[in-house]
Formats: structure tokens, sequence, C-alpha cells
């Protein structure tokens, strides 16, 4: 039976959260076919297990190889094979854990096919779809991370007997990391540095066995383990690798762009842009993890402050439900209106990389490096934002929240870490930095500039009259989304303008670029932030218009408003220096944010439901979708591990005795 | 850097002593390190108890952490137990008192690692709430350890919110006992520390009827474990609610209360008391137990709050010194991590911050001694600011930290997130303050009542206590910096954070003015300025630390370059809170655009002005590598090989995975027959 509270929160909902589901999955037919694939795995006894909060590291560890072996098995079965819907059965298994074989599907089959000859694709492919081997991807290190040139790992060629030589020479040098490597895998694709002729050929990668198949022992010359105990990732056994003297056959270099011949002749590869694409399709994963990740949290967070209630709002009248009061409806809805925008924000890039992979594909180029940018600054702002928003949200269920029975920590915990994974945030935003830079000084030098970045042109004109520095200030009107975009234009443009300037300004002071680089960096990142919050403003604003659904649409539309005048609330120190609001202004938007707060909250569950995320796979007792909290939290902690026993065996070790002696 | 696989490196000799890269950092430190340490402690004969203290504890195995990472949560509770039993021992031993000077260093010492925390809660209650007969029968009883007591406040559906709890003790004046209930699943005790399964004894609040009418909640001491054989006693049931963010070590348990019956005796009844004809009489003033409850929150600032963010600065600073990654220039080595602006912009302000709240943290203490010996004179004007002081920095403190050490983790990069780093237990436990002793938002919402109350008092001339009395100062006006080093002297900058917290405190004021002559219910005009009393409540407090921190630096004594390394971290704290909250300063034009410039120019000089120190600035908290706990933040800086060493020891490495034989193999075979 449905708890009464989010029954009544149903009812009043102003629009039906199934269309707004379609829009969300991208189409009605698609809602139906992914709750297909997800009732294939609920509806499968094989996949029921114990909650894993009570298991161990090393029993999550052994019920997600279960699982990884049994989804294999089972998608053949089914036949299913289109990706979205592989990650549609994989996500309803794994509950958005990891697993161990998620490197082997992904990053050691992926750059097999990408950089492997032909001939080495008919060897190796045929193993990897058969899960005969199991591979992962090595490239991190222990002494280094983003910064791939600096790798350690040496892959020395020996001609005599037509092998590369593979060793860890320091302890930085040695493999940290790398998922599925500590106790699953038996290959790994190694990225080391090449010496060839006595020549160091830079950063190449090698298929390496690393265990015995058959026993699954090392083989002789591998050092390999688990790296111990994380923040999350339990199930993952993210390993060591070092390598002493290891020997591999010269076939094992992955040759299609770069190649040593017999001889130890290295052979050039022609320069590939395309390794971009890899970095961008993996990058807008990320930015749609930040999207589901903060949805999860959300739904569960605004559940349960509909189930909640506590202390007073008007004396004498019953607890009202903690949903009811301004603090927390502060706390929870601008991080739904940004879950909601970062969704957009993760589909227009999936849809862009598509189109302009097609353009790759037929040698167009031109899209790319502007892409590469955007996904960089944005894979590091949404999963920024993100990671904060999900502690909010926990912040905002209180003590239980902080229970692992809310499912909150578990979310924390396995996504903080995309803040550093596929490049650390900071490098990432300086990358579009690096890019609007560009973009600015070629503005500058009298070109224009297309796409995102085009709002720059403005600042020539400008720069052309400044007696017109005032029409920079736009006439903000704050209830229509399509001004305030241009408002954070404006505020872009001029951090964009700021840090170029300053850069500029460090440049003529000292002598090295690099180190006025670094002595500007605190503006650049700042303005690659400001670009990209007026990417998402802009793109949420433009998704409105493609809601068909009046009732729809409305309610986007409130949330749109409340993401960017929040938006201008928080940052309305950059707003006003640039005089784009005045104070008064800033003031309006203050209660606006507030008068839209009570706007959305009659709609605030039917917004979380619409996420759909089904019990199973969202984990959490305080997110239920029947709102059955406490019975269930307290049937949850009955199977705690403490609770095993009435009388825990420390008693007789330990209290007894200090009773007996004191 | 080329040995590998000695063990030697685990217990963090044999390494070649201290990495040149941090040794090159300490050498040049511009102040005395030990001279530093000494303020922070509070004198030199501090330092010396307390590394005393450290080193007996350190040196005894009980103690030891080493496996902290690698235990389940049944063996966390185990050592836990173990460790508190160990520790009575051990204080009988060296002659130590729970009055004497060692025993505010023992728990440090220990890091918060043991049970029975909330036994002291439990003496603590009835000392305060208890008659004498109630405490001469009880306390000695706890003393000795004859029984554990756990405080059973907490609901499964209600928290900070007392009123609304829901379990009952009814007075039955037949047998002169109270019978206990718990009437529904929502009332179950929930939370409550030790009480899981290491209790006997709890103090139970709950609402009180007699003969038929509610007197509200009272406290009772309620038996729950038999003493003979520790199984529950009849009509209790309770356990542990299960696994945490942190806190593995605690059983956090759960209570349900059927028909349980205690003697009359059992209400802790100094202020109240039932009696046995079912008269309920009330006597004295409560106010002292308010008290009591309001330092509770003061008292957990320093180890529970401001010492985690110590410790990570330590260790995410002393990594960033040791972490080279990219370059800063072409054809130098790679760079410290450290010397990019970026990173400094993360870990600086953090460290500025701890040493701002290490001496408010001072200055609330001294508050508090002071409102101490006023109520022991039944002097009870200081409550209402010792009560709002209490929240609104337990609240503000609590969250900065909290989100200090999170940007700390992060900035380890991927090393930060392996257990081994020690950031994401900091992480994990820390962030829990934010809700324990009252949940923030509700602390800092009575911080700005009390605000708003002395903003009237203040306007109508009457006295305020003395740290609000700039509410009274209201004067229009713009800050007088002409250029970025206007933006180091601290009078401008005070003034500027004294300009703000007068401004949201009166503006919210005024609203709420309107709202309720416009009409509206008085609390529901609350309810809509509450977004705005909280900024309120925040900004009062920053006012008042970054004000404490410009006093302490101008009494410090200049010598040893301590005094010129504080002041810069004075400018730091005070300019990085503006730099961040930059809208609240420019609002009404107080400081204008240019002059936000300048402040952004002067925070970050600050930064490379002080990137110099940093390392002898977090040696300074003089932490011991096995209080650290980290394999990234020990003092010799040895990273990589600690790391390496350590992941050895994981049991994942030590046994083997039944994995690979039940469902590796099965799945590589079946695909070999199947090709």
């Amino acid at each position: 039976m449905m708890n009464a509270d989010l029954r009544r929160e149903r009812a009043a909902a102003t629009f039906q959260p199934e269309l707004l589901t379609h829009i969300l999955d991208g189409g009605a037919e698609r809602t139906r076919r992914r709750k297909e694939i997800e009732a294939l795995v609920i509806n499968d006894p094989d996949f029921q297990h114990e909650d894993l909060n009570f298991l161990s590291r090393s029993q999550r560890y052994e019920q997600a190889i279960r699982k990884s072996s049994l989804m294999v098995m089972k998608l053949r079965e089914y036949g299913i094979a289109d990706p979205e819907e592989i990650y549609w059965f994989k996500r309803t298994c794994l509950g958005n854990f990891p697993e161990p074989f998620g490197l082997h599907f992904s990053m050691f089959q992926k750059t097999i096919e990408s950089q492997a000859t032909d001939a080495q694709k008919k060897k190796w492919l045929p193993l990897v779809h058969g899960v005969k081997i199991v591979g992962t991807y090595a490239q991190t290190e222990m002494g280094h991370g983003t910064h791939l040139r600096g790798l350690e790992t040496t892959a020395t060629y020996d001609p005599a007997t037509q092998e590369f030589i593979l060793n860890s020479p320091t302890v930085t040098s040695i493999k940290w990391w790398p998922g599925g490597l500590g106790k699953t895998s038996n290959h790994a694709i190694v990225l080391a540095q090449l010496y060839t002729q006595g020549q160091c050929k830079g950063l190449h990668a090698f298929i390496v066995p690393i265990r015995q198949l058959g026993t699954h022992e090392p083989l002789p010359g591998i050092t390999v383990g688990d790296i111990g105990p994380k923040f999350g990732y339990d199930e993952m056994d993210n390993g060591y690798l070092k390598m002493d003297n290891f020997r591999i056959p010269r076939e094992n270099m992955l040759m299609k762009y770069a190649q040593v011949e017999p001889d130890g002749t290295y052979v050039k590869p022609v320069s590939d842009k395309l390794t971009y694409g890899t970095m961008v399709f993996i990058r807008s994963l990320i930015v749609g993890d930040s999207a589901r990740s903060l949805s999860r949290a959300c739904t569960i967070a605004i559940r349960y402050s509909a189930v909640r209630h506590q202390s007073e709002l008007k004396p004498g009248e019953p607890e009202p439900q903690i949903l009811d009061y301004q603090t927390q409806q502060y706390k929870l809805f601008p991080l739904l209106a940004t879950a909601y925008a970062f969704h957009f924000v993760g589909a227009y890039i999936k849809d862009t990389y598509r189109r302009i992979s097609g353009d790759i594909n037929a040698g167009d180029l031109s899209e790319l490096p502007e892409l590469h940018a955007l996904t960089a600054g944005l894979k590091a702002f949404t999963s920024w934002t993100a990671n904060a928003g999900i502690e909010e949200c926990r912040m905002a269920c209180g003590g239980h929240g902080y229970s692992r029975c809310s499912g909150i920590p578990d979310i924390y915990v396995t996504f903080t870490p995309s803040c550093t994974y596929e490049g650390e945030n900071t490098v990432m935003m300086l990358q579009t930095a690096r890019f609007l830079i560009k973009s600015y000084n070629q503005v500058i030098a009298g070109q224009r500039v297309s796409g995102m970045v085009s709002y720059l042109n403005d600042l020539s004109r400008q720069r052309i009259q400044p007696q017109h520095v005032a029409a920079r200030t736009v006439s903000v009107r704050i209830n229509d989304p399509t001004s305030l975009v241009e408002a954070y234009k404006a505020r872009a443009a001029r951090l964009v303008e700021a840090a170029a300037k300053n850069l500029q300004a460090e440049l003529n002071h000292r002598k090295s670029k690099e180190d006025a680089w670094n002595r500007t960096s605190v503006d650049l990142v700042r303005a690659s932030e400001v670009h990209c919050h007026y990417v998402i403003v802009k793109l949420f604003t433009a998704k409105l218009s493609e809601i068909s659904n009046a009732a729809v649409r409305a309610v986007m539309t409130e949330l749109c408003l409340l993401y960017a005048l929040y938006g201008i609330s928080k940052n309305a120190g950059d707003f006003m220096q640039a005089g784009i609001l005045t104070d008064a202004q800033i003031t309006q938007v203050n209660q606006r944010v507030k008068e839209l707060l009570a706007i959305i909250r009659p709609n605030a569950v039917a917004l979380v439901d619409s996420f759909d995320f089904h019990d199973t796979h969202l984990g959490s007792v305080l997110g239920r979708y029947d709102g059955n909290v406490y019975e269930n939290m307290f049937e949850w902690a009955k199977k705690s591990p403490l609770n095993k026993t009435e009388v825990h065996e420390s008693f007789h070790k330990h209290l007894k005795p200090m009773q007996a002696k004191l | 850097m080329a040995l590998l696989g000695t063990s030697k490196y685990a217990q963090g000799i044999g390494l070649g002593g201290v990495n040149p890269d941090l040794a090159s950092e300490r050498q040049t430190a511009s102040f005395s390190v030990e001279g530093l340490t000494t303020v922070l402690d509070g004198g030199a004969e501090h330092t010396r108890v307390r590394r005393a203290v450290v080193e007996v504890i350190e040196r005894d195995p009980v103690f030891s952490r080493e496996n902290q990472y690698f235990q389940t949560q049944n063996e966390r509770y185990e050592a836990a137990v173990r460790k508190a039993v160990h520790l009575q021992k051990k204080m009988h031993e060296m002659g130590w008192r729970e009055d004497g000077p060692e025993f505010i260093y023992i728990y440090r010492a220990v890091a918060g690692d043991v049970a029975f925390l909330l036994h002291r809660v439990f003496m603590r209650s009835i000392s305060v709430l208890g008659s004498d007969e109630q405490v001469a029968k009880w306390i000695p009883l706890a003393t000795k350890h004859q029984l554990i007591g756990s405080y059973a406040q907490t609901e499964l559906g209600h928290g900070t919110y007392l009123q609304g709890l829901e379990t009952t003790a009814v007075f039955d004046t037949t047998t002169q006992e109270f019978i206990l209930n718990t009437p529904k699943i929502s009332a179950m005790k929930w939370w409550p520390g030790d009480m899981g399964r290491s209790a006997t004894h709890t103090v139970v609040f709950a609402q009180l009827y007699v003969h038929g009418k509610c007197y509200g909640v009272h406290p009772f001491i309620v038996q729950i474990r038999s003493l003979r054989d520790h199984s529950l006693c009849p009509g209790i049931t309770a356990g542990d609610i299960g696994p945490k963010m942190n806190f593995e070590h605690i059983d956090n348990g759960y209570l349900m209360l059927q028909n349980v019956r205690i003697p009359r005796e059992n209400m802790l009844n100094k202020f109240c008391e039932v009696q046995p004809d079912g008269t309920y009489i009330r006597r004295g003033s409560q106010k002292i137990n308010y008290f009591t409850m309001t330092t509770v929150r003061v008292s957990l600032l320093s180890d529970e709050v401001i010492l985690p963010l110590m410790k990570a600065c330590t260790i995410a600073i002393r990594y960033s010194a040791v972490r080279r990654q990219s370059k800063l220039n072409p054809g130098e080595e790679e760079a410290k991590i450290l010397d990019y602006q970026t990173q400094q912009e993360k870990l600086l302000p953090q460290l500025a911050a701890a040493y701002a709240f290490h001496f408010v943290n001072n200055y609330l203490h001294k508050l508090f001694d002071t409102g101490y010996k006023e109520i022991q004179e039944r002097n009870f004007n200081s409550l209402p600011e010792l009560h709002a002081s209490s929240s609104g920095f337990k609240a503000m403190l609590s969250q900065y930290c909290t989100a200090g050490v999170e940007i700390c983790l992060r900035a380890c990069g991927g090393h930060g997130y392996s257990l081994l780093s020690g950031l994401p237990s900091l992480y994990t436990k820390i962030l829990a303050s934010c809700i324990y002793e009252g949940e923030n938002t509700i602390l800092l919402l009575q911080t700005a009542r009390f605000l708003v109350k002395c903003f009237a008092a203040a306007s109508a001339g009457q006295p305020v206590p003395q740290s609000v009395t700039y509410l009274a100062a209201v004067k229009p006006g713009k800050c007088p910096a002409k250029n970025k080093l206007d933006f180091l002297n601290p009078d401008i900058y005070v003034e500027a954070y004294q300009h703000t917290a007068i401004r949201l405190s009166s503006s919210t004021a005024a609203k709420l003015q309107d709202l309720i002559q416009s009409g509206v219910k008085k609390h529901e005009a609350w309810n809509q300025c509450t977004v705005q009393l909280v900024q309120a409540a925040k900004a009062h407090c920053h006012y008042i630390t970054v004000k404490n921190f410009v006093e302490t630096v101008e009494k410090l004594e200049n010598k040893a370059g301590i005094q010129k390394i504080m002041k810069h971290l004075c400018d730091l704290f005070a300019l990085h809170g503006i730099f961040s909250n930059a809208g609240l300063f420019l609002h009404d034009g107080y400081i204008s655009g240019a002059q936000m410039d300048m402040i952004t120019a002067s925070y970050l000089d600050l930064l490379g002005v002080i990137r110099k120190d940093a390392v002898p600035l977090v040696d300074a908290f003089d932490f011991t590598d096995k209080s650290l706990n980290s394999a990234l933040g020990s003092y010799d800086g040895n990273v990589y090989q600690r790391l390496y060493e350590w992941a050895q020891q994981s049991p994942t490495n030590q046994q083997i995975s039944p994995a690979y034989e039940k469902y590796l193999r099965p799945l590589l075979h079946n695909k070999l027959s199947k090709l």
C-alpha cells in the first residue's frame, strides 16, 4: 500500500509523468523497450542477491564477478546486442555499481578495434568477443595520471628475438588503478614508452598476457594484485601491475598507426586526430552519468522529504512534511532543475557527436575541436555540480541519509571518482579555457568565430566603438528564459575577456608563456565555468520549444527559469560586477527564486517520478516508490551483520572480563 | 626511488630518509614550526603533555590502527570495544584522570576509534538531570563500568524537534512504576551510539503521561540488557541499525519498548518529579540544563570538526609537494602540483580556514568559561548569546570543514579516493557532524532568531550582548580602499564583513516586518524568510571569525616569524571569503566592481606567498604518522613506496578469491568449448 503522503502528492501533479519520461528516453517506444529490458533483469531470480551493504569487500567482488559472468550469458540468450539496450540491461542489474568486466568490453575491446591492424583484429577480437580472454586497459601509473607523456613504463625492442621487453623501472611507474586488473583479467593493454634502436619513440599500446590461461596464476615476471580498499568501487578489483623484463612478441604491439619492423625500424604514424573522437564520446557519457546520478539522489531526497514530518510550521498543527519548509525546497529544487538541465545537455552532446562522427568518417574534422573543448569543460562542470548536489541531497535527508540504507552514500562514492577519471576536472577546465582564449585571440585578430563561442564576435565590435560599452548591458527580463540566456552570454563574454586580458598582462610582465598561463589559471577556470554555464542555460531553454504537451512544457519552463535564476542568485557578484544586472534586479531575482520554489512544490514528486527509476535500480529504503520508509528501514537493519547473534562475541571476550576485574 | 619490495617500508623506516621534495620545503620555512605548534597548543607545557600522551597510546599495540582500512564492520566494532576496555586499564596504569591535563589529548590520540562514547553522555545526563540520590546510585556503577550506558533520544521518525517524540511513559500509581512503550514504528529509538550491541542501560526520552495527561518529554533510566549474560530484557527489542558511511566501530542501535516497567525512581528528577500519588512537580530552573546541551556543541568542534580539516590539509599539502605532474616550463622536470595556481586555490584557503577556526574555537571556549561562571552565580543573562553562538558556529564550522575535507580529498586525484590515503574516512566521519547535535540549517535559524531580536533591540537603543553590539552601528557608506594593497589592511576587510553582516540582518528583519504588517501570519512570514535568515546567520559567524583572527594575530608576539605568517593566513581567509561571496559584498555597492578586482588580485597574490610556507604550516599541526594513518601524508613523504606496501597487505591480496574458481573459470571454459 502506498504511503498516504505520496499518494496525495501524485494526485496533485499538474502533468502526466509518463509524458516527461518519454522525453527523457527519446520517445514512447524507447521507454517501452527500456522497461521491457529492465523487466528481464528484475523478474529473473538468478539476479537476486543479498543487499551489498552487508557484504565484505571480497564478497562484493565475488558477487560482481558472478553477475558479470551471468550477464554475458543472458545477453546472448536474449539476443540483446544494441549498445544502449546492453547498457539498460546492465544498469538494472548492477544498479550503477561498476563491474570487473567493465574495461574488457569498453577500453580493451575498443582499443583493439581502433588501433589494431586487420591481422591483429582477426587474431584477438574473436577471443575478446568469446570472453576466451579477459582484458583490461593499463594506462595510469602510480606516479602519473592525466599527463600521459610522463608515463615511465618501458617497452624495449629486441631485434634478436623479435620481442618487446617490458619493464616497470621505478615504484612510480607501477601501473595503478586499472579496473579489473587486480584479480580478474588475464590480459592487459599496456601503455609504455617504446624504445627501439636506442631511441625513445613515445607512448604506444601493447597487448600483454599477465596470467596463465587455465590456472589464472600470474606469469613469471609479472607482479599483479589489488590496490586495496577505496571510498567506493568495492566490486571492482582496481589493480597494480609491475613488469620485470617481461617479453612479448613483436606482433603484440598495436600497429595500425605506428609500426616497429622486424629489424627494429620505427615507422611513424600518420597523424591521427581520431583519438579525439573516443575522448569526446567517453566524456559525453560522464555528462549523462552526472545527470542520472543527480536524478537518483533527487528522487530519494524528494520522496523522503514528502514522507518525513518534522517540527511545526503553524503552532498547534500536526508536524508538516519537511518538503514544505522553504529551506528544504531551496536545497532540493535547484538540484532537481539541474538534473533536468544535465539530461538535456547529455542528449545534446550525444546527438552532436553522432552527427559529426558521420562528418569525421567523411573527412570533415572542422567541428571536432570545438566539441572536444566543450565536452572537456562540460564533463568537469557537470561532474563537479552533481558531486556536490548528491551530497546536498544526502544532507537534506538528515541522519537517515547517512545510513547506507538511504542509497545516497553509494551513489556518491560511485560517482565522485568521475571528477578525476577520464581527465582531472581542473585540467579539463583549462583545456576548454585554451580553446576560449584561442577563439578570443582570433576575434581580436579580426576573424570571426562560430558555434557556441560566437558571442565573442560581439566583443570586437565593442572594442572598435568603446563608447558603446554600455551596450553590453542587456535589458534582462527575469521571467523570460531567452532573455536570461543573453544575461549568461554577457557574463561569459565578460569573464572570458577578463581572463584573456589578465593572461596578456602576465605575458607582458614575464618571460614564459607557461608561467603566465599558470598565474592566470584561476581566472581561466572561471572563464570556462561561466562558458559552460551559459551553454547549459542555452540548451535547456532551447529544449522547451521542442516539448509539445502544454502541461509538461509549463512545468519544464518553471524548472528552466529556476535553474537560470538560481544560478544568477548564487553568482550575483559576476552579474553585478559586469553591469548586467543591478542590485535591485538581483533582489527581484532572489525573490523570484523563492516564488518558483512554491510554484514547483506541488509537482516535485511527479518530477522525480518522471525519471522512472525502478526501486531495484534506485537501491534506497528512503526513496522507495511506495514511501513505506520506516517499516522497511527496520527490516533492513535486522539484516545487519552485527545482528547475526543477539549477544555479540565481544561481550564474552572483552566486556565481561572487564566488569569482572573492575 | 628505484628500490622495491622490502617490507621495511611498512614501518616507515629504512626508507632512506625524507623525500627530498619535502625536505626542501622545510628548509625554507619563514617561521619557527615548533614555535607555532606551541601557540596552537596554548603553551609549551601543553605541547609536552600532548606529545607524552600520544606517545604512550601509539606505542601500545592494542591501539594500533594499522589494519583499520581492511576491517569489516564486525571487526571494527570488536576492536573498538577492546580498545575502550584497554583504555580504562591504561588510564589507571598511567594515573591519568578525567579531570587531569592529559585527558583532553587521549581521545585525540586514539583518533576517536573507541567504543562507549555514549557511556559518557549517559553519565553526564544523570549528573545534570538526576537528583543527588540518583547521582549517588548510578554514577559509581557507571564509573566502574558495572553497567554500560547509552542515550536514547532520536527516534526513527523524529530528530532535532524534541517535542515530536512519540515514545510514551505512563505512570501506574498502583505499582509505582512507569510503563514504557513504543506505540508505532516511527517511535522506535534509532541511531543512539553503543546501543545496538554494548549498552546495558540507556536514558530514554519519552512523553510522560500521568492520569491521562501528557506532561511532555522526560528522561528515564531503562535497563535493556541483562547484567549477567547480556541478553535483552523482557519487552526490549534492540539491535544494530546497519552499515553507515562511517562509524563502523560504533554500534548505533534501535530500541523498541513493549510494556517495559521501571520503578518511579528511574525518572531523572532533579527538575521534575512524579510523586507516588501521581502529582507532577516542576522545580528549579532548567536553564542550566540547556547550557549543558549548548556546551556539547562547542566541545565537539575541536576534535570532530577542526582536527579532521587540519589532518586533511596535512595529507593533501604534503602529497601535493611530492606529487609531480606535467610541466610548468618546457625542458624542466615535471612540476610539483603544489606549484599550480589552481591547486593552491583549492588547498591554501582550507589551510587558512583551519587556523581561523582553531582561533575562533579558543574564542568560543573563553566565551563559555565566562558564561559558565555567571551561570554558577545564577545569572542567566548570557544564555541566549551562548546558545546562538554555539548553534551558529557549530553549523558554520562543520559545514565549512566538511566541504574543506572533501576539497582536500578531490585535490589528491585518484589516490585520494583510496582508503589508504586516509581522506575518505576523514570525510565520511566529519560529515556526520553536520547533522548530529542539531541539524545545521535548524541551528542557523536559531542563531538568526537571536540576530533578528538583537537587531530590533539595538535599533531601539536597548542594550544587546557584546558579540552583536555591532548591529547598532548601521551606517551607509563605501569601502575606502584605493588599491589592492589596501585590502591587506585588516581594518578594511573587517569593516566590509561587518557591513555585510549588518546589511543581511537588517534587510531580513525588515522583510520579516513587512510581511507581518502586510497581514502574513508570523510563522508563515518566518518560513518565507528562512533562506535569507540562514544567510544572515552565516554572515554573522563569518564576520566574528575574521574579526577574531585579526585580533588573535595582533596579540601574537612578533617573534620567530610567526605573527607575519599568521597575518598572511588571516588576510587569505578574509579575502577568500569575499572572493567566494562576491555578490553579498557587491550588493549595495559597499564594494565596487573595481574593488572586487583588487580583492581578487590581492587574494591570488597571497596564494603565491603562502605557498612557500605551506608544508611548514601543516607540520606545525604536529600530527604523528600514526594519527594521520595515511599513505599519502606521512612526514617523510615516501608516498609511493608506502602505497605499494600497504596495498599488498590488503586481504584481497592475502586471500584467494573464490570468484575465479566459481565463476571466471567456468565462463572462460564454456566459451572454449563452444568456439
